[in-house]
């Protein structure tokens, strides 16, 4: 039991980087009917800003020096800078191709990644680095063996309040009410004087900022970032992403931590050796039996 | 219509004469050594230090004259740690810069890729650090100057038992790397038959970030130890996240573990009191490993690793192969490297037996403050 209780703290610190990265997804999907491919290493820049602030801050690195203050500021800065990168992708890279097939786009963002991807190899260098430690990881409590790590209570409750937070956005704001309207139907949210372009940058820079989060809970969990960490986690939280519903905030967020806990209840009391074929395998299932994924709602396709 | 024509024969003779003026270009004056290694990617370290030993070495052979007369060119062919790159870059080497010998790699797997290629070629290759046994079972034409996985495994059984004193070990394998399987089912085959228990075993696939859920599992079987055959890339994740939940045992593994990002960041605490195996401890007052380090660190201001002396042993055999040979056919520079019976390397006297492997004993390296600190010899 102790042991189940401790793959479960596990399992959601996991699922909520997942479920943080999915969000970006999900949302742009949402919006603009297109996977955003380059997501995945939008979170890696993400994780990447938040290693070099922490040296540019001085930070008395690897040993000490922590604060929870500076460790914000990190955070907060490494979702500026993600925002402003999830921005300016956004105007450079899809705007120009809004009007033309979806496929094109969809090809587009594969490109956008690969660059950002062997761009990063050139720029911070192809071997993995040592993410600094942003805060001291202490041991909470010790229920009969069960350790519980501050770092992974951190991650979780920062995924929880940036979630809640998204949600008062998108539910009671001016601007996710447009959102919301723009992903009903383009044509008519502009018709209502909704200003497209901007919904669609806020978006952006809403998802590239949640992405940077999960890249800097990453680092605080697993200390150690490369250039392509972006591929792997951004294709499961894309799974993520369909697996509860993809347009569906609440969905992206339930996704990212079912897949987590399955992935680490799988390599914890089976084998890592089938964690993916399970994972993937339940994806299947699922998506088999509500083919919009768990929360998704069925798009009628007007002829 | 006639235009077009024009343009492609026009091209096609550009390109076939591009294609002879390579070909011509093979000089008489030099001898080339093809090499392929892993200078970028994730285990950069094994390929950067090796290829360090070995520029040192042919600097060495071409100052003092060369081989049969002729100055030694060195080819190098990054990797980026990536079997199926091994096999591209090793084709050119044999095909396009016409090599007369390959040394590389550290990593089984990546050697594992290019020895059917030298085999089928006729090019004889040495491995600097290839521990596992598959890699010169390819053919007699591959070679290598270290010790194999089974000697290895048979070290760290007696190491756990008699110096660490435990019992019950459990297994964290690399099921994704060739040197990682074979390395720990040797240890499982030995660590057993000395009398040693296995309580658990769990797997990951190089590159994975997160080892919770397989240190959880491991954590409630209560090994004394955990016995971890993988690259320092991944070793240190493990150990911080093993520490992270509340496990003080030791870690200790092989070779695989020798680079100075292993104590990188978090992991230099992580790690304190972990052991490996490895091929040689630069604390060894032998003057010829003293002194490699001395020339080393005053070429490259920095301080070699055990691969950088292995480096530098294949390439200083290859070169005296070639010599003993008198020739560069690969045939006659295979002869005499089976016949190699105590060459002085810097990391020891090198013997290769009948299965093309170097008889030689072992060290084992404890971490202490993110240094690594001699242990003990244990011979084969």
């Amino acid at each position: 039991m102790i042991e189940f209780i401790q793959q479960f703290i596990n399992g959601l610190s996991l699922g909520s980087i997942y479920a943080l990265i999915a969000l970006g997804y999900t949302m742009i999907y949402g919006i603009l009917r297109f996977i955003n491919f380059a997501h995945g290493d939008v979170f890696m820049i993400g994780a990447f800003s938040g290693y070099y602030l922490a040296f540019l801050f001085s930070f008395s690195t690897f040993t000490g020096g922590a604060s929870v203050s500076m460790a914000i500021v990190i955070l907060l800065g490494s979702m500026v800078i993600c925002s402003i990168l999830g921005f300016t992708l956004e105007k450079l890279a899809y705007k120009p191709l809004r009007n033309s097939p979806k496929l094109t786009i969809l090809i587009t963002a594969i490109g956008v990644s690969l660059f950002l991807e062997y761009g990063g190899q050139l720029v911070f260098g192809a071997d993995p680095k040592s993410f600094p430690t942003l805060l001291e990881n202490k041991e909470l409590f010790n229920v009969g063996g069960a350790a519980v790590f501050s770092n992974s209570v951190v991650v979780i409750i920062v995924s929880l309040v940036l979630m809640i937070l998204l949600r008062i956005i998108v539910m009671n704001t001016k601007m996710g009410t447009a959102m919301r309207a723009v992903s009903f139907n383009h044509n008519v949210a502009s018709l209502m004087g909704i200003n497209i372009n901007r919904v669609i940058s806020f978006t952006f820079i809403l998802g590239s900022s949640l992405a940077a989060a999960a890249g800097i809970l990453f680092g605080l969990n697993y200390p150690k970032v490369d250039p392509l960490i972006g591929i792997i986690y951004g294709l499961k939280a894309f799974v993520a992403a369909v697996l509860g519903g993809i347009g569906n905030i609440l969905g992206a967020a339930l996704g990212g931590l079912i897949l987590g806990l399955v992935e680490t209840f799988v390599s914890g009391y089976l084998s890592s050796t089938y964690r993916d074929a399970i994972a993937f395998g339940i994806l299947i299932i699922i998506l088999l039996f509500r083919p919009t994924g768990l929360l998704g709602k069925k798009e009628i396709e007007k002829v | 219509m006639k235009s077009k024509a024009t343009v492609v024969i026009t091209l096609s003779v550009l390109l076939l004469s591009v294609i002879f003026s390579s070909c011509n270009k093979s000089q008489d004056n030099v001898i080339k050594i093809g090499q392929f290694a892993s200078l970028t990617g994730s285990e950069a370290t094994f390929g950067i230090s090796s290829d360090n030993g070995i520029k040192l070495a042919v600097e060495e052979i071409n100052s003092s004259g060369g081989v049969l007369g002729k100055q030694i060119q060195l080819v190098t062919e990054d990797n980026q740690g990536k079997p199926n790159e091994t096999q591209t870059v090793v084709q050119k080497l044999i095909n396009r810069d016409k090599v007369v010998g390959i040394i590389g790699e550290v990593a089984s797997s990546r050697s594992k890729a290019a020895a059917p290629l030298c085999q089928q070629n006729k090019i004889p290759m040495i491995s600097q650090a290839s521990t596992n046994p598959e890699v010169t079972a390819i053919g007699d034409y591959v070679f290598r100057v270290c010790f194999i996985d089974p000697f290895q495994a048979t070290v760290m059984s007696k190491f756990a038992l008699n110096s660490m004193k435990v019992k019950k070990v459990a297994l964290l394998i690399d099921q994704r790397n060739a040197y990682s399987t074979g390395l720990a089912d040797n240890f499982r085959k030995t660590f057993v038959e000395m009398g040693g228990e296995i309580v658990e075993e769990q797997k990951y696939s190089s590159g994975d970030k997160d080892f919770k859920a397989q240190l959880t599992a491991i954590k409630y079987k209560n090994p004394e130890a955990i016995f971890v055959p993988g690259y320092y890339t991944d070793v240190g994740l493990i150990a911080i996240q093993l520490r992270e939940i509340g496990m003080t045992v030791p870690l200790f593994g092989g070779d695989g573990w020798e680079s100075d990002k292993l104590t990188e960041g978090k992991a230099k605490d992580a790690l304190e009191g972990c052991f490996f195996s490895t091929h040689i401890s630069t604390e060894d007052p032998n003057p010829l490993i003293q002194n490699f380090i001395k020339k080393y660190r005053e070429k490259y201001k920095i301080e070699p690793d055990a691969y950088s002396f292995l480096g530098y042993d294949a390439m200083m055999l290859m070169a005296d192969a070639i010599k003993r040979a008198g020739s560069t056919e690969g045939d006659k520079i295979r002869v005499e490297l089976a016949k190699t019976k105590d060459f002085k390397g810097v990391t020891g006297n090198i013997t290769i037996n009948d299965q093309r492997n170097a008889i030689k004993p072992a060290v084992v390296l404890e971490i202490k403050g993110g240094k690594f600190k001699y242990k003990e010899t244990i011979a084969p």
